[in-house]
C-alpha cells in the first residue's frame, strides 16, 4: 500500500509523517487524510516507535482542504460519504503526536495540527480558519478544538473573521507549544520528540489519556481515571526501574513495559 | 536587473542594492505609489542572491519629507491611512533579512524620519536634519517611530524629540547614537558606497539573525533571548561563512564570506 500524498520515515524511536503534496501547498484531500490516519495507526501499533511527528515542508504545513474535491458536494453526498469521520480515529492514537509547522496551517491543515498533542511552529508560521470567507465553516473539528484551546471569545473572533493568527499570538493563547526559528523547526521538533521518547512510554500514554479526560469529563470522573491510571503505572517494570534509579541516584532506562 | 519604477530608482552593483527616492521637486515626499514601489524594490533586493546590503537614500537635497500633506484633509481616516499605506512599507523594511542602510543625505521629516529609524543603520551628513514634525501639525509620530526611537536613543531623549520636535542635526544624531557615521557632503557618495560595500562583504546570514532577534529581544526576558541566541547560533554555526571564518583564522588570512 504505497502512499501517494505522504512520506514516512523513522528517526531513532520517532515515526515521521511528512505531508507531500507540494504543488498544492499540502492541501488535504480525502485520500491524503486516509493515508495520514492509517500511518498514525501503524506507528501506534509499532513497538519500536514511541513518538509520532507530523510535518509539512518549508512553505506550508498544510494550507487547507482540497476545495476542488468538495465544490460539487451536496448535503446528501457528504452524509453518505461522511468524509470527516476518519478524523475521529486520530483521537484514538495513544502515543504522543507532535505537529511541526513551517509556513501555513490553514483550515483543514490547522485542524490536523490541532488533532496533534503538541505543536511546534516557526516564528513566521501562520494559523487560521479562512472557511468563512468561502461561505462555509470548519468541519473537521476546528470549532471544537480551537475553542477548547483558546476559549470561546477568542475562538469566535478568529473563526468569524477568517484572519490568520501569527505563531506569537497562537503561543500567547496556548494554542501551540513552542515557537522557534523557521530554520530550526525540524531540529527542535526532533529534540522534543527524542526527549519524549526517552520518558517511560507506559506513563506517557497513561498521562495522555488522563489529560484528555480533563477536557470534557466532570472533575470527579477525571480524578477517578487519574487515580486508576496512577495505580496502573505500578504494573509496569518502568515504574520499578524509575524509582530504583531515583534512589540509586542514576538515570533510569525505560523499556516501555 | 533594472525594474520599472516611477517614484524611485533601483540599481544594484558590488553586492549593494540602491533604492533612491526620486521625487526631488517634492523633497521626495511619499505618495501611495512610492510606498508600494519601496516594498517592491525590497522584494527584488531580497530575492537577488547577488545583493547583500541595501541602501535607501534620496535624490536631490532632501532624504524624504514624509507624507505629502496635499493628500490629507479632514475626511482622512488616519488609522486606515497608516494601516493601508505606511505599515506594509515599514514592516517590509523590518522584515527584510538583508541589512538596510538609510543614507540620510538631507532632511528626513515626519514619516521620512520613521523610514530612517526603521532601517538598520543611518549614515548622515553634517547638514542632515531629522525633524519629527508631527507635533507641529497636531499629530503623533507614527510608522514605527514610537517603537524604534526609544530603543535607539533611550526614552527620555526620544520623548524630547517626539514632543519638543527640535530638529536633530547630523552631528547631534551621531552623538545621540542615532547615526553610525557622519560623512562630509564632499565625500558622501564614496563614504556611503564604502560603508555599504563593507557590509555586503560580511556574513550576511549572521547579520540577518542579529537583525531578526536583537531589537524585538528588547521586549523579551533574559531566558527567552538566551534560547533565541542558541537557535540562531545553531543556524549560523552550520553556515559556510562560519567554516570560512574559522579556516581563515587558522590560516591567518582575511576571510572571504559568501553570505550564507
Amino acid at each position: 500500500m504505497a502512499n501517494e500524498f505522504i512520506q514516512t520515515y523513522v528517526e531513532k524511536k520517532t515515526g515521521i509523517i511528512q505531508l507531500d503534496r507540494p504543488q498544492a501547498a499540502n492541501a488535504l484531500n480525502r485520500q491524503m487524510v486516509d493515508e495520514i490516519v492509517e500511518q498514525m495507526e501503524r506507528f501506534d501499533r509499532d513497538d519500536s516507535i514511541r513518538v509520532i511527528v507530523v510535518k509539512g515542508n518549508e512553505k506550508a504545513f498544510a494550507a487547507g482542504a482540497d476545495i476542488d474535491e468538495m465544490m460539487d458536494d451536496s448535503p446528501l453526498s457528504l452524509e453518505l460519504t461522511n468524509p470527516f469521520a476518519v478524523w475521529d480515529r486520530m483521537m484514538l492514537i495513544k502515543k504522543p503526536v507532535i505537529a511541526a509547522v513551517n509556513g501555513f496551517a490553514l483550515g483543514g491543515g490547522f485542524e490536523l495540527a490541532l488533532h496533534c498533542d503538541l505543536i511546534v511552529a516557526a516564528e513566521n508560521a501562520s494559523f487560521g480558519f479562512p472557511e468563512v470567507t468561502l461561505g462555509v465553516m470548519p468541519g473537521a473539528g476546528g470549532t471544537q478544538f480551537l475553542t477548547k484551546a483558546m476559549g470561546r471569545a477568542k475562538a469566535l473572533e478568529w473563526i468569524w473573521l477568517g484572519q490568520q493568527m501569527s505563531a506569537r499570538e497562537a503561543l500567547h493563547y496556548g494554542v501551540i507549544n513552542r515557537v522557534v526559528a523557521p530554520e530550526m523547526v525540524k531540529e527542535e521538533t526532533m529534540r522534543l520528540a527524542h526527549q519524549l521518547a526517552g520518558q517511560a512510554p507506559v506513563a506517557v500514554r497513561l498521562i495522555k489519556e488522563a489529560v484528555d479526560e480533563a477536557v470534557d469529563t466532570p472533575l470527579e470522573d477525571g480524578l477517578k481515571l487519574e487515580r486508576k491510571n496512577f495505580y496502573l503505572a505500578f504494573a509496569s517494570q518502568d515504574q520499578k526501574e524509575g524509582m530504583k534509579a531515583f534512589t540509586e541516584k542514576r538515570s533510569p532506562s525505560f523499556k516501555g513495559v | 536587473m533594472e525594474a520599472e519604477f516611477e517614484t524611485i530608482t533601483y540599481e544594484q552593483s558590488k553586492g549593494v542594492a540602491r533604492i533612491v527616492l526620486n521625487r526631488p521637486s517634492a523633497f521626495n515626499a511619499f505618495t501611495e505609489v512610492m510606498n508600494k514601489e519601496i516594498i517592491k524594490a525590497l522584494k527584488t533586493a531580497s530575492k537577488d542572491s547577488e545583493v547583500r546590503s541595501i541602501v535607501i537614500t534620496g535624490e536631490g537635497k532632501a532624504f524624504c519629507a514624509g507624507e505629502d500633506l496635499g493628500g490629507v484633509d479632514e475626511n482622512t481616516n488616519h488609522a486606515d491611512f497608516l494601516r493601508n499605506r505606511y505599515h506594509p512599507m515599514v514592516k517590509a523594511i523590518k522584515q527584510t533579512e538583508k541589512p538596510i542602510v538609510a543614507a540620510v543625505n538631507g532632511t528626513a521629516a515626519g514619516a521620512g524620519m520613521s523610514l530612517a529609524l526603521v532601517a538598520d543603520f543611518r549614515l548622515v551628513q553634517p547638514e542632515t536634519k531629522f525633524v519629527s514634525a508631527f507635533m507641529s501639525i497636531g499629530l503623533i509620530p507614527d510608522s514605527g517611530f514610537l517603537y524604534m526611537l526609544p530603543r535607539l536613543i533611550g526614552y527620555a531623549k526620544a520623548l524630547e524629540v517626539a514632543v519638543l520636535g527640535k530638529p536633530i542635526t547630523g552631528e547631534e544624531a551621531k552623538e545621540l547614537g542615532l547615526a553610525t557615521e557622519v560623512i562630509q557632503s564632499s565625500e558622501w557618495e564614496d563614504g556611503v558606497a564604502q560603508f555599504s560595500e563593507k557590509l555586503a562583504d560580511m556574513p550576511t546570514q549572521s547579520i540577518s539573525l542579529v537583525k531578526r532577534y536583537m531589537i524585538d529581544g528588547m521586549n523579551s526576558t533574559f531566558e527567552d533571548l538566551l534560547e533565541k541566541e542558541a537557535q540562531a547560533q545553531r543556524i549560523a554555526g552550520q553556515s559556510h561563512d562560519h567554516r570560512e571564518g574559522l579556516q581563515a583564522f587558522k590560516e591567518k588570512r582575511k576571510p572571504s564570506f559568501i553570505g550564507n
